[in-house]
């Protein structure tokens, strides 16, 4: 599903990913760990599109397509997406007609019809509720006054709703207490299907114990050094970041 | 001085027309008579007086007439099918048509006990019990109020005893119909001891109709009375507006105030409160959206004279094209006025490198112990924002428009009447690329 291939990118010219190489197939869910500043949140912005990145090597293919030749919006419709880290706050525009905007736009796409008001309310209803979400967030402005927690619910939320073929959840479990983290886990993980796939990119091994990965990955200085099973999440638990860095230098 | 001499020449206005409301009532000719000698003392206003710095009035001089029309006109079958549209939504529905109350496109409908609703000429005409204070020199505040006291046609007078209460909002509705017109309404809310009510003003006019309007609104709240007052300017993108609307509060009212600038080529709002009785709010909020070479000025002044008053302002600006805005916000904390909270803020997006804005948020305080705080921004979207709807999908034309309706949506969100509300967001949409597809979603 998701093919990249030695990826050099950076940031007014200063390079942050020094040649990343991993790949996602359908159904698998991969953890991407890392220390900060490794260039885990570059990774997760890229992906979804965001502009100023400066690509110098590598290519990146998603679904047979060139992804990185892709518009941020021409991604999503294409399922792709992107859980941030600091959802934005965007007032005056309600959550619903937020989440009508977006769902329309990848159906459109897709060629699906557009729901209808009623449909969609009702789907955006059933969602919240498996989220532990108050329905009164719905009339209100896009994160908006939301807590940490409401805000990282929300984007769990917006994902349920749009259905992605590839998720990125770029540190969605920092901020959210033991309850909310549960939740949140519970909502990611019936989302596992064998057509998805889902990226979790997160500092801690907390999440992993919740969400369980196939493959964990360790990312330092912009390459992952380290690739393996579950139990590498809780042996860096164990052990630090600084561990990976000295058995590779072994 | 020459410009003042040419726009003098160019008045072609000898003397206060006999045709107007309350021509047989001594004192009416006398106070527009000396409302006539005032303005033509002063003259129009010029761009070397501070309050005209950024608003160059200069063509309203090259109007070939000030005078208003001596008959009623007929509205354009567009604007009669709006006004009958409106009926159906709104009881209390005044219309006027060039500044003249229409009868037969208005239904005020009924009204509880201690509401009286009716056309200022009725009033001027038929009754002695209207005082001199009306067209008080007070009430001008600019020399266009002195105009408008000379050459007022009609206008509506709502007057609510202590403790009447409104459900539904009074509606008036003033039609500029034809070219070339010069409109003066006057109109007069007076709200009692503990009195409630919901009252637009809706400038309607076609799109290319050049016309000058020129508007009074004198609004008096006695104790504990609650006055909520919404204007949409949607005037034809030839059209000159000016206009004031002025309240005096006494003791613990509330006066909120929504002034909506969507269409006319020149637009100047003076909105004004005098807080004279403590524990009184105000709220004065405004949206501006331009693009053209429109330009909307809103001078706005709030006078804390009483302590423990509370005022919020909220003004917002979207400008396009060679679009001009200007705020002015004056909050004046006078010295009895302890225990003030005032809040003020203008917030501007400008979309094109030739739009431009004047903002003036102006602060003087003369008490102690008062919580007072104001600012202005001007800027573009935020990036952030446009990625983050891009991320889902949205285009990035449409996600422009999804937040430029959002940060006017936060001003509309403030009119407390919905189906005022739904027109206002539907006419914003209207101005946005993709809108109609927003509209869908709402």
């Amino acid at each position: 599903m998701l093919s990249i291939k030695n990826l050099h990118a950076g940031i007014h010219g200063k390079e942050i990913l020094r040649g990343i190489d991993l790949g996602v197939r359908s159904g698998e869910v991969h953890a991407i760990m890392g220390p900060n500043g490794s260039g885990k949140s570059t990774l997760a912005q890229l992906l979804a599109g965001r502009d100023g990145y400066e690509v110098t090597a590598g290519s990146v293919r998603y679904l047979d397509q060139d992804l990185l030749a892709m518009p941020a919006e021409a991604r999503a419709r294409a399922g792709l997406f992107l859980a941030f880290q600091y959802p934005v706050e965007i007032p005056g525009v309600s959550n619903a007609l937020f989440l009508k905007a977006a769902l329309n736009s990848i159906r459109k796409q897709q060629g699906l019809d557009e729901l209808d008001a009623m449909d969609l309310l009702q789907l955006m209803r059933d969602k919240m509720k498996l989220l532990g979400m108050d329905e009164l967030l719905l009339p209100r402005a896009v994160n908006e006054g939301f807590s940490g927690g409401e805000k990282k619910r929300n984007e769990v939320l917006q994902m349920a709703v749009l259905e992605p073929k590839l998720a990125i959840l770029d540190e969605t479990d920092s901020g959210l207490d033991i309850d909310a983290l549960k939740i949140v886990a519970d909502g990611v993980n019936g989302m596992r299907h064998p057509q998805r796939a889902i990226v979790l990119v997160t500092h801690y091994q907390r999440l992993l114990e919740f969400i369980v990965p196939d493959v964990v990955h360790v990312l330092s200085q912009g390459r992952i050094v380290r690739s393996g099973a579950a139990e590498l999440a809780r042996e860096l638990e164990q052990h630090g970041y600084g561990w990976v860095e000295e058995q590779k230098a072994a | 001085m020459n410009i003042q001499l040419e726009s003098w020449e160019h008045m072609a206005l000898e003397q206060i027309p006999q045709f107007l409301a309350g021509s047989g009532v001594p004192w009416v000719s006398q106070a527009r008579q000396s409302a006539f000698e005032r303005y033509m003392a002063h003259g129009l206003p010029t761009r070397r007086e501070e309050e005209w710095k950024y608003t160059d009035v200069a063509q309203i001089g090259k109007r070939s007439s000030f005078a208003p029309d001596s008959i009623p006109a007929d509205p354009s079958s567009e604007a009669a099918l709006f006004a009958w549209t409106l009926a159906q939504q709104h009881p209390h529905l005044m219309v006027f048509v060039n500044g003249y109350y229409s009868d037969g496109f208005s239904a005020i409908g009924e009204l509880p006990d201690g509401a009286r609703l009716q056309s200022l000429s009725e009033l001027l005409d038929s009754s002695a019990e209207l005082s001199p204070e009306l067209f008080d020199a007070a009430h001008e505040h600019t020399v266009f109020g002195a105009l408008n006291t000379a050459l007022a046609t009609d206008g509506a007078v709502l007057h609510l005893a202590p403790g009447t209460e409104l459900k539904d909002p009074v509606y008036l509705l003033f039609i500029a119909s034809g070219h070339g017109a010069a409109i003066y309404p006057r109109n007069l809310i007076i709200a009692g001891a503990g009195a409630r009510a919901t009252v637009i003003e809706h400038y309607f006019g076609m799109l290319d109709a050049h016309h000058f309007t020129d508007a009074i609104t004198q609004i008096e709240l006695a104790a504990d009375a609650d006055l909520q007052h919404c204007k949409l300017l949607q005037e034809g993108n030839a059209s000159i507006h000016v206009a004031g609307i002025h309240a005096v509060q006494a003791a613990r009212s509330r006066f909120g105030s929504q002034s909506f600038a969507l269409g006319s080529r020149l637009a100047r709002n003076d909105i004004t409160s005098r807080l004279t009785g403590p524990d009184g709010h105000c709220s004065l909020d405004g949206l501006y959206l331009l693009d053209g070479k429109q330009h909307v000025d809103h001078h706005t002044r709030i006078d804390h004279l009483a302590p423990s008053c509370t005022s919020r302002e909220y003004y917002r600006g979207i400008l396009d094209g060679e679009s001009h805005g200007v705020f002015n916000g004056k909050v004046i904390v006078h010295p009895a006025a302890a225990k003030t909270d005032a809040h003020q803020s203008n917030r501007n997006l400008l979309l094109s490198r030739q739009a431009e804005v004047d903002t003036k948020p102006q602060l003087e305080i003369f008490a102690d112990d008062v919580k007072c705080t104001h600012g202005a921004t001007v800027g573009q979207l935020d990036d952030d924002s446009l990625f983050y709807l891009r991320s889902r999908g949205v285009d990035a034309e449409s996600a422009r428009s999804l937040l430029l309706y959002g940060f006017a949506n936060d001003i509309i969100g403030r009119v407390g009447e919905p189906g005022m509300r739904t027109r206002i967001q539907h006419l914003v949409l209207d101005r946005l690329p993709q809108g109609e597809q927003i509209k869908e979603l709402l």
